[in-house]
């Protein structure tokens, strides 16, 4: 098999858009239904998120005027690409893709891109409402930014090695702890569930970024977000937690934790109310930076 | 019809997307619209999710008496939602405007004037079983692409 088509694959089918769409899917009725029963309510069928994509395909894409029609369309179709091609880099048991030299930059930078995206549609839309969404993501993501970057680079630091296969076997030690917390403590905001939903705050601000997308363009978006539920859990999965022998096993093992960590995820946004972005930014920079140096302490003195 | 059509007609009536206009409502409908995403009516089992954006929604439930000042409110919000979309009237209020017909700052037509309704729903307030009922066969004439914008862009 030659290297495209390799990449083909991983991109295409596993662990890229192929199983990991309708993972994603899986994943948002698990959070709403979890959400509702929470809530003492029945909540949505299993094909909901599926219903929901298919009727936004089939539906009228209106443009604002005024608006540059590249550069509207062009967000969510990069969103989804770039969630897709992080997916395609991370190390699953049974991904096609051999293991280059530096992918975790590589990946670091595709997992900024939604964001990215984000902001930038919320700009682009000339509403007033998707740019003061637009503006808080962008805000959050300087704060969340520091604990998420620093748990991953100390553990390419206690590795030696920006390889996403080296960190996959790393040996379980304390530095896989302490990293893991910081990891998890920046996993809502980089969600944005509800102590941190300050950019999706659909009282204050009408909605997210999107308020102005509508159609196959908000549904390419939703996709992108459903994908970066499973990228993100399935990221701590391979770096925090150490694989087994048989591949089988381990993919049905970081399958679990990935509906764990949604799970209790999901319970702190169902328990708590929203912060305000002060609040949350302050967070980020106090508990969020001592974490951080104490995981690149840890990773200095071990 | 292709498969994906098919699809596409049956998701509308799985999935249809709320957005509420108040058109000058003595807000007693609107109270009533709000228990429907409670525990006790949970609208999200069929399917239905409320948003604040007419760019993101499939129905708009208008309530209200229709006044000098809304009307060209409700031709604004109705011109932004993409089709396919239908109109849902709650209440009394659009189709007579109830007990405030003969005041001077109302107008005296029903919301059929304005913008195609779809399906109507009576009461003052209407229950939230009867709310729910509307959004439902609003949904179902969505899938089967009877709406009346939907019969008005057929080629």
């Amino acid at each position: 098999m030659s290297e495209l088509w390799r990449y083909l694959l991983a991109i295409a089918v596993w662990p890229g858009l192929l199983v990991a769409a309708p993972l994603g899917w899986v994943e948002v009725w698990f959070v709403r239904k979890l959400v509702a029963r929470l809530q003492g309510r029945r909540g949505p069928p299993f094909f909901q998120p599926f219903f929901d994509f298919m009727k936004l395909l089939g539906k009228e894409m209106v443009i604002p005027v005024g608006v540059s029609r590249a550069a509207f369309l062009a967000m969510p179709l990069i969103s989804l690409a770039s969630v897709t091609a992080a997916l395609a880099i991370v190390p699953l048991p049974g991904n096609p893709i051999p293991s280059l030299p530096g992918d975790v930059i590589l990946l670091l930078y595709l997992l900024e891109m939604p964001v990215l995206c984000e902001v930038l549609a919320g700009y682009v839309s000339g509403s007033i409402y998707g740019q003061v969404a637009a503006m808080r993501e962008a805000i959050l993501s300087l704060a969340y930014n520091l604990p998420f970057l620093v748990a991953i680079i100390a553990m390419a630091q206690h590795v030696g090695s920006f390889q996403m296969r080296a960190l996959q076997g790393a040996p379980f030690s304390a530095i896989t702890v302490i990293a893991g917390i910081t990891f998890l403590l920046a996993l809502p905001a980089r969600l944005k569930t509800n102590p941190f939903s300050i950019a999706n705050a659909e009282h204050e601000v009408v909605g997210d970024a999107l308020v102005e997308y509508s159609g196959p363009a908000l549904g390419f978006f939703k996709l992108s977000h459903a994908i970066e539920l499973v990228l993100l859990t399935q990221l701590f999965a391979v770096i925090f937690v150490p694989p087994t022998a048989w591949p089988l096993l381990t993919n049905g093992v970081y399958l679990a934790i990935g509906f764990a960590l949604l799970a209790g995820i999901t319970l702190l946004a169902t328990t708590t109310g929203r912060l305000r972005l002060t609040q949350a930014f302050r967070f980020y920079w106090v508990w969020g930076g001592l974490a951080s140096a104490a995981t690149l302490a840890a990773t200095l003195i071990w | 019809m292709s498969f994906i059509d098919r699809l596409i007609s049956i998701s509308r009536r799985r999935s249809p997307w709320i957005c509420r206009l108040n058109g000058g409502s003595c807000n007693g409908c609107d109270i009533e619209i709000t228990p429907c995403l409670s525990p006790r009516y949970d609208v999200e089992q069929i399917g239905v999710e409320f948003h604040g954006t007419p760019k993101h929604a499939d129905i708009i439930l208008i309530s209200g008496t229709l006044t000098v000042r809304t009307r060209q409110a409700i031709l604004d919000v109705y011109a932004q939602v993409p089709n396919p979309k239908a109109v849902v009237a709650i209440g009394s209020c659009p189709a007579s405007g109830n007990v405030f017909a003969d005041s001077p700052f109302v107008l005296g037509t029903s919301l059929d004037t304005i913008v195609p309704v779809d399906v109507w729903v009576p009461g003052c307030p209407p229950r939230p079983q009867l709310i729910i009922e509307g959004i439902r066969r609003a949904a179902a004439l969505l899938e089967s692409g009877a709406t009346k914008s939907q019969i008005e862009r057929r080629p």
